[in-house]
This record gives structure tokens, sequence and C-alpha cells, in this order.
């Protein structure tokens, strides 16, 4: 059967990770490269590396890191922030990422989506969806990062983005995002169920209880996070391990490997 | 030893160059016959759409080079389903080393998860999933239930041929095997320490 992925996200500006990382024992928590490999021992499924600055002088800087991630890393990753051209994806991709993450620039110019599913194909074309609930109880598309509400229903954009040969949707709760509270189930749910391509939970995860609870009751593919994992506040052997012994499928050999050699604690 | 990568219309060759450089290995990515012919193994990597792949090989010649070729060759996702007899992608004729067919998953029903009703099979297949009833030397030193990386919307039919087998909907066949040639479906460059371990086993054979 295959695998609930758990996927670390890393925020990437200017080449470094974002200050308050703090991975016990890692000397250089700051460099994106050795967190990624430290996170591949742990038997961290995928990752995905946001560039959060995203500005013009910050492409070539992380289109380089790209590349050295991609040299190191024997895991696939998604590379995300700002894009919103074929040509800047295909930079990407020729740098070695396996999947990129549009978000705003498709909610604003949703034919990005054909482009990119039709030059590369659908498996390395992620959709992020970031969602915010309303009052009247409907879940709304929000762009730059949350910042920008739309009236665009979450729901609605989600089903159109599979259709116009999205690959994958990463879905994130901005009412969830932060607060450790869990993540949104109901919705996560509804739209696992609406789309035939994988779906990706991001926003709220605090305790290994919500992994499971968003694999079982929000019906997700792949579950994403940061803080918890970045801090430390979850181990991921240790929450693998939790969701194998609660029935879900995950994979767990990668910390028997014995590849990983002496230096696979972080 | 040389290696070389066939070049044609299709991506991401660059994380199996990677991959081989971890191995301490460089490799050729050309679609010069002379050098495929005289590379120690030959790599068919690929990520793209099967009839464009198909058209641009044999364009080339690169169809009837492959097939008559002599070293270990592997073929790797796409690589595997133009190794076989035909595929539903576009309804295309593909090489015919293999004697089995390449379907699209979908309008199946997964098996009931804990606790929840049954999903669509969701495509592509995308994830880790387990190799099972592995042989050869190809998976020396792997372990049944192994998990390894897969992105595919297709798949080949189970055959006698057959080297690894997968279950996504139905059992498939996630590699396979006919004298010199192998194929993966799956991405080894992708699949940690095991794939690893089964690219080395390649370049040992």
């Amino acid at each position: 059967m295959l695998a609930k992925r758990i996927i670390p996200c890393l925020d990437i500006k200017d080449g470094q990770t974002v200050k308050g990382i703090r991975f016990a024992r890692l000397r250089q928590a700051g460099d994106p490269v050795e967190l990624a490999a430290a996170y591949a021992r742990r038997g961290a499924d995928e990752l995905v590396f946001l560039d959060i600055a995203a500005t013009q002088e910050g492409r070539s800087t992380f289109t380089a890191l790209v590349r050295r991630i991609a040299a190191v890393l024997d895991l696939p990753f998604t590379v995300g922030g700002g894009i919103s051209s074929v040509a800047q994806v295909e930079t990407l991709l020729q740098a070695g990422a396996d999947k990129v993450s549009v978000n705003s620039a498709a909610a604003r110019r949703p034919d990005l989506i054909d482009d990119l599913a039709r030059t590369f194909g659908s498996q390395c074309v992620v959709v992020a969806v970031d969602a915010h609930l309303h009052h009247d109880g409907e879940w709304y598309v929000s762009l730059n990062g949350g910042s920008i509400p739309t009236e665009r229903r979450a729901f609605d954009w989600a089903v159109e983005v599979a259709g116009r040969g999205a690959g994958e949707i990463l879905l994130t709760s901005m009412e969830h995002d932060g607060t450790k509270s869990g993540f949104a189930l109901d919705f996560t749910r509804a739209v696992s169920e609406a789309v035939p391509i994988p779906v990706i939970a991001s926003g709220g995860a605090g305790a290994k209880q919500h992994f499971l609870d968003v694999f079982t009751l929000g019906k997700a593919d792949a579950a994403l996070a940061a803080s918890v994992f970045h801090f430390g506040e979850i181990d991921i052997p240790d929450l693998k391990q939790y969701l194998h012994d609660n029935g879900i499928s995950v994979r767990l050999q990668r910390d028997k490997a014995p590849a990983s050699g002496a230096d696979g604690q972080l | 030893m040389k290696i070389a990568l066939v070049k044609y219309n299709a991506g991401n060759v660059q994380s199996v160059l990677f991959a081989l450089r971890r191995l301490g290995h460089t490799a050729d990515w050309t679609d010069d016959p002379a050098t495929l012919r005289r590379a120690d193994r030959v790599i068919f990597p690929g990520v793209g759409e099967a009839s464009s792949a198909m058209h641009y090989l044999k364009a080339r010649g690169l169809d009837e080079l492959i097939r008559s070729l002599q070293q270990p060759v592997l073929g790797i996702c796409l690589g595997l389903q133009l190794f076989c007899r035909h595929s539903e992608e576009n309804d295309t004729p593909c090489l015919r080393i293999f004697e089995c067919d390449v379907r699209r998953f979908g309008g199946l029903d997964m098996p009931a998860e804990p606790g929840g009703s049954r999903a669509v099979l969701k495509v592509p297949h995308m994830g880790w999933n387990k190799l099972r009833q592995l042989r050869g030397p190809l998976f020396s030193g792997v372990a049944e239930e192994s998990y390894v990386y897969f992105v595919h919307s297709y798949y080949a039919e189970m055959q006698p041929g057959a080297i690894a087998q997968t279950e996504y909907g139905e059992t498939f066949s996630a590699a396979l095997q006919r004298d010199n040639f192998f194929a993966v479906q799956f991405h080894p460059e992708k699949s940690g320490p095991v794939g690893q371990q089964i690219l080395k086993n390649f370049l040992n054979i």
C-alpha cells in the first residue's frame, strides 16, 4: 500500500534557512543542504523548500541552492515561492528540483497550471492552495501567504486546479497555521475526496495525534509541517512509529538502513 | 567504468547524474550511437510522454540501437514503459523488449483504509510503495517490502519477467528483466539508501 508521506518544509531566504530552526547537535542549522541531509537521515519522505523572499535578485541564489540540494539529497523535493512563469519552472527543474509549487500566480492566472502541466507533465506541478475560513462557514482562497483574502471558494479552486492538470495539491489552512491545534480535518477531507490527485495537508501540526487524524479523518495523502520538526518537538522516526502502531502505512526502514552510518543522528 | 545515459526528449536526467556521482561515477548524457554502444552500462531514464519519446527515438534510429545493446541496460520510469510492447498512453507501440503492455491507472477502488470509507484511486501513483517478490541481481541485498519512490500514471502489467511487483489498486510489474535488459518503474535515484543499493547493484552486474 502507498505510504502516507511526512514532509518537513524549510523556509529559505538569501540561500539560508530562516532563523528559528534549532536542531540539537547540528552545527549549521542555517545551511539548507545540511538540514536537508539531516531530515533525509531521520526518515522524511520528501522535502519542500520555499523561497520566502522570492525577489528577482534572490532568484539566482535560490537556483544555485536547488542545485546543491539536488546533488546531495536522494529524496524527492519540491521548491516554491513566487513562481509565476514557465521559464522559472524550467530553470528550477533543470537545477534538479523534482516538483515546483505555484500559488498566487496560478490563482491570478489559472492558465499557468495548464501551461506547466503541458510543458513539464502533471507529476511535477504542485498547486498550493492557502485557505481561510470566512464567517459564512465557507473556505476561501487567500493570496500572498494569506495576507490577501479573495472571494474564490477554496474547494472549487482545488477542483479546478486538478482539472487543469495539477499533479498534487498543497492545502494549507491559514486558520490553523501556527496554532499547533491540529489540521483542518473536515476541509482537508472534503478536498481530498473531491479531487483525483494527492492532497498534502498543511497548517496546524502540533502533536503526533494530529498527523494520525489528518490521515484517517482528513483523508490526506501527505502531511507537511515546519516548526514542530525544526524545533525537535516531534521527532520523525518517533512519529512514524506511532503512525505505524496506529495502522497507518508509513515508510519505516530508513532508520534501519546501514547506509546512514555513524552520522545518522542529529 | 563508462556509463552512458540515453539523451532524448524526456526530462530529469539531472537526478540520475547526481545519484551516479554520489556512487563515485560520472556519465555521458548522449544520443551518439557509437558512445552508447561502447559504454559499459547504459541507463535509459525519463519522465515524459510515451508517443513523443518513441517518435524522437525512431527519428534518430535509437529504437533499433537500444534493442541491439549487449551490455547491461537499465530503463527507469518511462524507460521501463518504453521497453514494453505497447502503451495506452496515446496508443503507442513501444520497443518490445518485454512482452507486456502498459496501461493507465484509474477507475479502481482502493481497499478500505483504517477507520475510513473506500476512496477512489488517485493518479498519478505518487509516493513511497513496497517492493515484493524480489528476484535477481538487481535486488541483491534489498529486503522484501522495501519502500521505493514512484511517480507515474501508467504501469506495466504483471508478467513472468517481473523481478519485483508492487500493489496500487492492482499488482503491477515494479521491475522487469530479460537477459541484459533491466527496468524499474520507480526512481532509484530518489529512493534513499534502498535506491542507492539498486543502482550500485546495476553497476556491479
